[in-house]
C-alpha cells in the first residue's frame, strides 16, 4: 500500500460553517476522485487506488496492490455445480431469517488424540501382561510374602505355599481379644450396648474421641498419578508386600464414577510406610510414574 | 475446527448419508421428515414431506436424482432429490428399515421389520429409469432371519445382499436364486444386536457396529472376520474412511440412561480408530446424546454425525487430521 501525500490543498477544503458538528471530514468524499479498480492483470495483481481526507484533512492517495490468486479448485462436478443453485422446497422454501438452523459452534472442538503420538509401541506392551510388565519396571516388585523371597515368583506362586504358615489375614481391628466377645462386661448394665473401645480389655488410648479419626490419617501414604483403570484392589496388591495395609482408598469422581488419578493407602506400622514410599515413589506403574508421598493431615 | 450445527429435526436422527459427488448431505430422523443439506455449508436445501412415521434409512441414486427412504409408518418413499416430490410410494404391511440402491440404481433391497406376527423380511424391488413405470412388485422376498434387519446392503457386482440386524448374525444371500450363501461363524460373530453396517468405497469389506460395543471389519467375499475395534460403550453408528485407513464409530449409553448420568460420563464421543491397527486415535465430542448415526464424505475431508439430540454435526477436518501418522 502506498499512501501518497497530494499536498495540502486549503482551497478545496470547506470552511469551518460549511461544516456539519458531527462531521469528521469524511461526508464531503464527493469531492474527491472517485475509487479506481486496476486489474487483474495476468499476474493476478489488482490495483485499487483511492482518495481520502487524513486526521489533518489533507487529500492523500491510497493505492492498494493485491494479488488475486485462484483457490484452488475445490473438485466439484459439473452435476454439484448446477445443484448449488436449486431452488429450495419443501420447508426450506419459507425458512425464517432468524430460524438459524445452521450454525456454526462456537465451540472450538479438537481432535482428540487418546495419547502423545510416538508412545503406542509402549501402550501395545503394557496391555500384555500386567505382571510381567510390573515386576520388568525398575524396582524388585516381586516379594513373596509366603517365602520372602524376592523377584522370583508372586506370593501366589509360591512353591512353600503349603510348607509356610498362613499368611497375615486383613485385620481391621487387632486390639481384639477374646475377651470382647463376652462383652458386656464393665461399667454398662446387661443388654445395654458397649462400644468396643470401652469394652474390658479394650486397650485405650489416649486422647480418646479424637484419636478415631487420627487412626484414619496415622500412617495414610497420599499416592499420586494413578492411572484412570487402578482401583482399590489394584492398590491393594501393589502395597501389600510392604506390610499390612489396613486401609485402601482411590478418589473417584461422583459424576462420571472415573478415577481422579489418585488414593490413599493406610499402613499397620509406620516403618511399612516408609518403605513403601522409598520404594514406590518414582515407580512406573500402569505406564504412570507414581509420586507417593505421606498423606497430610486433615486441616481439621 | 468448528463444526457446523444442523438443527432440522425436532426429533433423534436415525441416518445419514452423503451423495456421490460429496456435496448434498441427507439426514433422516424419527420426525417424519427427511431433509437434504448442501454439505459444504450446512444450508438446508429441502424436506422430504410426505412420510407419516419415524423415517429410518435412506439411500441416494449415484446421479443424485432419486432418493429412497424406508419408514416406521410401513412404506419406503421415491422421491425425486431436486424438487421434494414424491414418485413413489412402496406399501409393506410391517415398518420398513433399511434401504439401498443396487449398483447401477435399478434395483433395491428394503427390509421389514417383524410386525403384527408377520416376520421379518427382505424385499427387493425394482426401479424403473422412469418413475411412471414403477410397480410395487418384489422382484425377489428373502425370510429366515429372526428379529429386526438393520441393514441389508448390496455385495460386490450386486451378486449378493448381505444382511445383519437383532439376531447379531451377518448374512450373505444370493441375489439370483435368493438362497442363503454364508452366515458368518459363530464364535467371531457379535454378541448383541448389529445395529449398524458401513460398506467400503470399493465394496471389498464391510464394518458392522453392534451393542456388544465392538466393530468388526468383514470380507464381503469370504465374510472372513479381518478385525475388531474394541470400544467401551454401544456402537450405534460406523463410518468408514474413504480416504485414509480410519474407522469411526459413534454410540454412547442408552437412551433412556442418559438423563441419570453426567454427561461427561455419557461418552458420546465419535471415536477414531486406525483401521489396520486397531488402535485408538482420537475423538470427537460435541454431541449431548448418543450418536446414531455417522457418515463421511466421499471425499474423506468431512464427516458428520447425527445424534439422539437431534443435531447434525458437520465437522470439516483441520489440517492436522490429515497428518496424523499411520504404519
Amino acid at each position: 500500500m502506498a499512501i501518497d501525500n497530494l499536498g495540502t490543498a486549503p482551497a478545496q477544503k470547506p470552511r469551518w460553517g460549511e461544516l456539519e458538528e458531527e462531521d469528521d471530514g469524511s461526508d464531503y468524499d464527493f469531492l474527491l476522485p472517485p475509487k479506481q479498480i486496476i486489474g487483474p492483470d495476468e499476474h493476478g495483481l489488482k490495483k485499487v487506488i483511492e482518495y481520502k481526507f487524513n486526521d489533518e484533512g489533507n487529500r492523500v492517495k491510497i493505492t492498494t496492490t493485491t494479488r488475486v490468486r485462484k483457490l484452488a479448485n475445490a473438485r466439484l462436478s459439473k452435476r454439484a455445480v448446477e445443484r448449488r443453485s436449486w431452488l429450495k422446497f419443501g420447508d426450506a422454501v419459507h425458512e425464517d431469517v432468524g430460524a438459524r438452523l445452521t450454525m456454526v459452534s462456537t465451540e472450538e472442538i479438537i481432535f482428540e488424540r487418546p495419547r502423545a503420538p510416538g508412545s503406542k509401541a509402549e501402550e501395545s506392551n503394557a496391555s500384555g501382561d500386567p505382571l510381567a510388565q510390573m515386576s520388568k519396571g525398575g524396582a524388585v516388585l516381586m516379594v513373596c510374602r509366603t517365602c520372602g523371597k524376592k523377584g522370583d515368583h508372586w506370593t501366589s506362586k509360591c512353591p512353600y505355599k503349603d510348607l509356610a504358615q498362613p499368611s497375615e489375614t486383613f485385620v481391621e481391628n487387632p486390639n481384639s481379644n477374646p475377651a470382647d466377645a463376652a462383652g458386656g462386661s464393665g461399667p454398662a448394665k446387661g443388654g445395654a450396648y458397649v462400644p468396643p473401645t470401652m469394652r474390658a480389655g479394650a486397650v485405650r488410648p489416649a486422647g480418646g474421641g479424637a484419636d478415631m479419626r487420627r487412626r484414619n490419617d496415622e500412617n495414610s501414604v497420599r499416592v499420586n498419578n494413578l492411572s484412570e483403570d487402578t482401583r482399590e484392589p489394584d492398590l491393594h496388591e501393589l502395597f501389600r508386600p510392604f506390610g499390612t495395609v489396613s486401609r485402601v482408598y482411590v478418589a473417584m469422581d461422583q459424576k462420571t464414577g472415573m478415577s481422579r488419578g489418585f488414593g490413599f493407602v493406610n499402613f499397620m506400622r509406620r516403618e511399612d510406610g516408609e518403605r513403601a514410599i522409598a520404594k514406590l515413589n518414582g515407580y512406573g506403574y500402569d505406564n504412570l510414574i507414581l509420586s507417593v508421598e505421606w498423606a497430610a493431615p486433615r486441616a481439621n | 475446527m468448528r463444526p457446523i450445527l444442523m438443527k432440522g429435526h425436532e426429533r433423534p436422527l436415525t441416518f445419514l448419508k452423503y451423495n456421490r459427488d460429496g456435496d448434498l448431505l441427507f439426514s433422516c430422523a424419527k420426525d417424519h421428515t427427511p431433509t437434504v443439506w448442501f454439505a459444504d455449508n450446512g444450508e438446508r436445501l429441502g424436506t422430504y414431506r410426505g412420510h407419516n412415521g419415524a423415517v429410518w434409512c435412506c439411500d441416494v441414486s449415484r446421479d443424485s436424482t432419486r432418493l429412497l427412504t424406508g419408514s416406521a409408518d410401513q412404506t419406503a418413499k421415491l422421491w425425486d432429490v431436486q424438487s421434494g416430490t414424491q414418485l413413489f410410494t412402496f406399501n409393506f404391511d410391517s415398518p420398513a428399515r433399511a434401504v439401498d440402491f443396487s449398483v447401477g440404481d435399478k434395483l433395491a433391497v428394503i427390509t421389514t421389520d417383524p410386525f403384527m406376527g408377520l416376520t421379518s423380511a427382505i424385499h427387493v424391488k425394482r426401479i424403473a429409469a422412469d418413475p411412471d413405470d414403477q410397480v410395487g412388485d418384489s422382484v425377489l422376498v428373502l425370510k429366515g432371519p429372526l428379529g429386526r434387519i438393520n441393514r441389508a446392503v448390496w455385495g460386490p457386482l450386486n451378486k449378493t445382499i448381505i444382511s445383519a440386524g437383532e439376531d447379531a448374525v451377518i448374512r450373505i444371500w444370493d441375489t439370483e436364486t435368493g438362497k442363503l450363501l454364508q452366515e458368518n461363524e459363530k464364535e467371531f460373530g457379535h454378541k448383541k444386536t448389529i445395529t449398524s453396517l458401513a460398506k467400503s468405497t470399493d465394496c471389498s469389506h464391510f464394518l458392522t457396529g453392534s451393542l456388544d460395543k465392538s466393530a468388526k471389519l468383514w470380507d464381503s467375499r469370504s465374510l472372513s472376520l479381518i478385525k475388531t475395534y474394541v470400544t467401551e460403550r454401544p456402537v450405534n453408528a460406523v463410518a468408514m474412511s474413504p480416504l485414509l485407513n480410519h474407522v469411526v464409530l459413534g454410540g454412547g449409553q442408552d437412551a433412556s440412561a442418559v438423563t441419570t448420568t453426567d454427561h461427561r460420563a455419557g461418552k458420546f464421543e465419535a471415536k477414531f480408530y486406525d483401521k489396520i491397527l486397531q488402535e485408538e486415535i482420537g475423538g470427537v465430542k460435541g454431541h449431548f446424546g448418543p450418536i446414531n448415526a455417522l457418515a463421511f464424505n466421499p471425499d474423506g475431508k468431512s464427516f458428520s454425525s447425527g445424534g439422539e439430540d437431534g443435531y447434525v454435526r458437520l465437522h470439516h477436518f483441520d489440517s492436522e487430521y490429515f497428518k496424523i501418522p499411520s504404519i
